[in-house]
């Protein structure tokens, strides 16, 4: 008979990691994506160029080769990085690639004549974006970060391949003691569906929030 | 004599082959009503937007209150003014828009105190409180809280209209301020704007297609057509007894739509 606690317990462990990864992956990512989609609309022809390359790199290379770079190749650089700080790096900055896009697209989708608003109210550059623009922009990035957040979220797997212990490592682990694929598999399974529905929940519970008075008549 | 708040010398103004403004010249008069009319296309709309710097010109100068709008002085010559002289520029004027571009995200009151704040440093209460008399002034102070999109047209217009006050311009610019409203709400915009030259002594250049408001409203008409002024003078004149052929099919077009004089 196996003692099954000591074994969830594990898993449970590197759930622990997996969220951790998440949270930090996607607070790099988004800081990424309001850098790089911003930067794609600069009227600085160098940021946006800049912003252009990392999106277009990080979107066109897969997220396992990030990875490897990050972990054994950086340390010929000389920056060597522990397999979380690794991890975070190259899935916050691999989906901040996506997220520049969304944040690029949800500035542009505010019309003309708010922009014209702000020149006739005198409002600078910096007041315009601040309190004008990304306020309406941000309820129109949300359902797409959401989508982000999942997959970064699943994405967090590929870091077993660099010996962090996160969920799936973890289930790998037991499977191999144990001889059982279903239990740990089908715990994970829930696990990760159950990160998954947060991040749902929370990314609805902030579009609510967010498009409060937007439509004053709808909220 | 004093001198004219606005000189415009000589615009020109195109989009690719095409020439809206065709080396225009006029001057306004501080404190001045001035009502552009014109067939659609005739380039009265793009010169409000060139004096709330909305549009570039392509040539010829302008001057608001002593001072050049697009150009600036520097080391003895003019050059294209900078985003800071722009800045300054503005402070003098403020719009109204067709559309009227409230903030959809912001409460009435917020709409109207957010430039005052961020352009001038005042204080949020005495932003508010000015607010507060501005939205008296419209008719509009018990929707203080209420958002743009709870709003008539003509209560959003009428917002528009408090939120432009707010930077105290001495010209305002109203581009067909009611032409997006419908009939039976036209009236309480145009009863603002009615108070608001009978209070004040800004300058006012108002484009519209409301004949009958256009003849009371303004000291002064111009009658656009194809990027210049073909005919100008008092209201009467224009109106009763329009000496150019051009405005005379004009006003027949509009009295037969249905436009009152």
């Amino acid at each position: 008979m196996i003692d099954w606690s000591g074994y969830l317990g594990l898993i449970l462990q590197g759930a622990l990691v997996t969220v951790e990864l998440t949270v930090m992956g996607s607070a790099l990512a988004l800081v990424m994506a309001f850098a790089a989609g911003l930067g794609r609309l600069s009227r600085f022809a160098v940021i946006r160029m800049l912003a252009t390359v990392y999106i277009e790199f990080f979107r066109g290379t897969s997220i396992f080769v990030q990875l490897f770079w990050a972990y054994f190749v950086l340390p010929f650089a000389g920056i060597t990085l522990t397999p979380l700080q690794a991890g975070v790096l190259a899935l916050g900055l691999n989906v901040g690639a996506y997220g520049a896009e969304v944040v690029r697209g949800a500035v542009r989708a505010i019309g003309r004549e708010q922009h014209e608003a702000c020149v006739a109210l005198n409002l600078g550059r910096y007041h315009r974006m601040r309190h004008v623009i990304l306020p309406q922009a941000l309820p129109l990035m949300l359902p797409t970060f959401g989508n982000n957040a999942i997959e970064l979220l699943k994405g967090t797997a590929v870091v077993s391949l660099i010996s962090l212990t996160d969920m799936t490592f973890q289930a790998q682990v037991v499977r191999a003691q144990t001889g059982s694929t279903l239990i740990p598999f089908a715990t994970i399974l829930v696990l990760y569906f159950a990160m998954a529905t947060a991040i749902s929940a929370g990314v609805r519970w902030l579009e609510r929030r967010a498009a409060r008075g937007l439509d004053g008549v709808r909220v | 004599m004093p001198s004219p708040i606005i000189h415009i010398d000589n615009i020109i103004k195109t989009y690719g082959p095409l020439t809206v403004l065709d080396g225009l010249s006029m001057s306004v008069m501080p404190g001045e009503k001035l009502a552009l009319i014109g067939p659609s296309g005739s380039g009265k709309t793009t010169i409000l937007r060139i004096l709330m710097t909305l549009e570039k010109i392509n040539g010829g100068h302008i001057e608001i209150d002593g001072e050049q709008l697009y150009h600036m002085q520097k080391a003895g010559g003019l050059v294209a003014a900078d985003e800071r002289h722009l800045q300054k520029m503005r402070e003098k004027i403020g719009m109204v828009f067709q559309h009227f571009n409230l903030f959809p995200h912001k409460c009435v009151r917020d709409n109207i105190t957010l430039a005052p704040m961020l352009t001038k440093g005042i204080a949020r209460a005495a932003a508010e409180a000015r607010a507060m008399e501005l939205l008296d002034m419209v008719g509009m102070a018990d929707k203080a809280k209420s958002m743009p999109a709870q709003l008539s047209g003509g209560q959003k217009q009428r917002v528009a209209i408090a939120r432009a006050l707010a930077l105290s311009p001495k010209i305002m610019l109203f581009d067909e301020v009611t032409s997006a409203l419908d009939p039976e709400l036209v009236e309480e915009v145009l009863n603002v704007m009615r108070k608001l030259a009978a209070e004040t002594d800004m300058t006012m250049l108002l484009v519209t297609h409301e004949m009958g408001f256009a003849h009371d409203f303004a000291d002064r008409i111009l009658f656009f057509d194809k990027g210049r002024i073909v005919e100008e003078g008092k209201p009467d004149d224009i109106f009763r007894n329009p000496r150019q052929e051009r405005t005379q099919t004009f006003l027949r077009k509009v009295i037969a739509a249905g436009h009152r004089v």
